[in-house]
């Protein structure tokens, strides 16, 4: 049974990587870049969460969709602001500006919301269900974040294969030059890309807020290098390879931690991400990519 | 050829005259008290960070890979000095020798810690290459943050996860855990910095201006027409790789020794990312620019005290700023119109 419950918070946490690995994964698919500050989005979605709810007094469903709504304008704004100058540029100086970003969102939420950590509550409340008499303890937390990883999902892959939009999003990612001359606005695609990967990273904020309650400025660091390492686990640039890697990646930091270290967790993942990349180094589910003379 | 060599010596001499002047300048301004002690307290790290830049720069800018795990490396170096130095205490009573003997050991355990990361990093290209580097930079953290080494009468004792081990009387602890290493005799001297950052500038310039370094840099320009010619890409890229692991060692060791309490979070994620910001903003491949970007970043926090609550958030903008601004076309123009100038 504790098994069965270590595996249960294991996918919980892997869902919400899973979610914000998403994030990566479709601007990095279409921009070829490395976007550090969306860990950083992530912690912006869970302040504007926690305001909304104990400030202004507004029902934790309407502060996530606030919370989304704002993040949505922060990531094409950044974009549009840090970005797009450099789409020219060698892609260590928009990993650099991408740094500069993360810093400065760092930043501003300590003068904002200061470094006292804000116990954020759960959106879902803390019940929880129980099954085999209380041998297996699901709380309501895990059964929502699973639930909205498994929507966000199905959508995001019925958006990439039905819509106009999502073709245009599969086209630039192929091939940016291509994609122009059939009449694909690159721009707003690229923009597109970065309002969806930052909505999915509030949602994904207040989740892990709501699991892992102390909000601090620098929250979203650590798992955003983890969903980032999740994405590149999965195989950077594709979606169900996001949610393999994230579900993974959370299933052996949660086991790591019940059955071998409790500090040494962090170093196991880290370990198994470069096993898997040293006997597959395009990923789990990437494409290889064959060099050309 | 002949005067492509000569070139080359008289950089040379102009970069090392350059650094001794400014430490000269910065000795005066210390003895006559002109200098604050806020900033007194920055000329070691400065040192370092130097010497972290530059040995960066030898992988991201000569070799052309990525590596986001830099601070492993120095981490490596400054835990292997701070065991070497309370180790030869009782042996080796002259401070500047024994710092010297940290740095050369601390170098040789960044050194094997570079072959074992740059051995199966190898096989990797691109963005895959540089979050391996940030994977083996957290292992590394995490696993110091671990370790337990004391030291008593009966030698070395080692052990990991928890203190395994009991020190006979006298024995001392040198790390313990995640509290990390406390009563640190401070060795490192401005001194000793501008020396190990003269020692670094000659070996990698030399490097880079050798029959390896113009492998290793055709290797990056083109790997397929390198490795056509017989330029053997493993063994370059992994030469390359670990020569960089080398000098972060040594800056790892001048730091460590420059606080009396040293903990494995001070070698995070983030201080990868400062020295990668140095290296970038001074330039890829250029020495020169790693150096002045270095001291002057570290310094900048220092400068922006006035605005105190603002500047880490002002720090950012200028980083940002700077970068749109390196990639401008507004740059591109200004540097037309000074060519037009001189012609």
């Amino acid at each position: 049974m504790a098994f069965l419950n270590n595996l249960i918070s294991g996918i919980s946490l892997g869902s919400v990587y899973a979610i914000i690995a998403l994030g990566y994964t479709m601007v990095y698919g279409i921009a070829k870049m490395l976007n550090f500050a969306h860990g950083d989005v992530i912690m912006i979605g869970a302040y504007v969460s926690f305001c909304a709810t104990s400030y202004m007094g507004l029902s934790p469903l309407l502060s996530v969709l606030l919370a989304a709504a704002v993040c949505t304008v922060l990531g094409v704004l950044i974009e549009r602001l840090a970005y797009k100058p450099l789409r020219e540029a060698t892609s260590l100086a928009v990993l650099i500006t991408a740094i500069g970003v993360s810093y400065f969102l760092q930043n501003a939420a300590l003068l904002l919301w200061t470094a006292n950590p804000k116990s954020f509550s759960s959106i879902v409340g803390n019940g929880s269900v129980s099954l085999f008499d209380g041998g297996l303890i699901i709380s309501h937390v895990t059964l929502a974040t699973v639930a909205a990883c498994v929507i966000i999902m199905i959508a995001l892959t019925l958006f990439t294969s039905k819509t106009k939009m999502g073709t245009a999003m599969r086209a630039v990612s192929e091939d940016k030059g291509a994609a122009q001359l059939m009449g694909i606005n690159v721009n707003t695609t690229i923009s597109v890309t970065f309002a969806i990967g930052s909505a999915l990273a509030a949602v994904a904020g207040v989740l892990l807020c709501s699991a892992y309650p102390l909000l601090v400025p620098t929250t979203g660091s650590m798992p955003g290098i983890k969903a980032f390492t999740a994405a590149v686990f999965g195989g950077i640039g594709s979606i169900p390879g996001a949610l393999l890697g994230g579900l993974m990646l959370g299933i052996i930091e949660i086991m790591s931690r019940a059955y071998i270290s409790m500090q040494l967790s962090d170093a196991i993942v880290f370990a198994v991400l470069i096993v898997v990349l040293i006997v597959k180094p395009d990923g789990l589910l990437g494409s290889r990519r064959n060099e050309k003379v | 050829m002949k005067k492509l060599f000569s070139a080359g010596r008289r950089d040379y001499t102009i970069s090392f005259g350059i650094v001794i002047i400014a430490y000269l300048v910065v000795q005066a301004m210390i003895m006559t008290g002109s200098i604050t002690s806020s900033f007194k307290g920055q000329l070691v790290p400065i040192c370092a960070y130097i010497v972290m830049a530059v040995s960066l720069n030898l992988t991201v800018g000569v070799l052309g890979e990525l590596s986001l795990g830099h601070a492993g490396f120095m981490s490596v170096g400054a835990f292997t000095g701070i065991v070497v130095t309370t180790t030869l205490a009782d042996i080796i009573p002259i401070g500047p020798l024994r710092l010297a003997i940290a740095m050369v050991a601390g170098g040789l355990g960044a050194g094997l810690a570079g072959v074992l990361v740059g051995v199966p990093v190898l096989r990797l290209k691109g963005d895959y290459l540089a979050i391996v580097t940030l994977a083996f930079g957290q292992i590394i953290m995490n696993i110091v943050n671990v370790l337990y080494i004391g030291k008593d009468e009966n030698g070395l004792h080692f052990s990991l996860l928890e203190q395994k081990f009991k020190l006979g009387e006298g024995g001392k602890m040198i790390i313990n855990g995640p509290i990390g290493v406390s009563g640190v005799s401070k060795l490192s001297t401005f001194t000793a910095g501008a020396v190990l950052v003269l020692v670094t500038l000659f070996l990698i310039l030399n490097l880079m201006h050798s029959r390896t370094g113009r492998a290793v840099m055709a290797m990056r320009d083109n790997a397929i027409a390198a490795e056509s010619i017989g330029i053997s890409i493993t063994r370059y890229k992994l030469l390359a790789f670990v020569a960089s692991a080398v000098f972060a060692g040594m800056a790892g060791t001048l730091y460590a020794m420059n606080y009396s309490t040293v903990t494995a979070a001070k070698f995070d994620f983030n201080t990868s990312i400062l020295v990668l910001v140095f290296v970038v903003l001074g330039g890829l491949g250029n020495i020169w620019g790693s150096m002045i970007a270095a001291a002057l970043l570290t310094v900048l926090p220092e400068l922006l005290r006035a605005v105190n609550d603002y500047r880490m958030l002002l720090y950012a903008v200028l980083l940002i700023a700077m970068m749109l601004f390196n990639n401008s076309k507004l740059k591109q123009r200004l540097l037309a119109r000074r060519q037009k100038e001189v012609e």
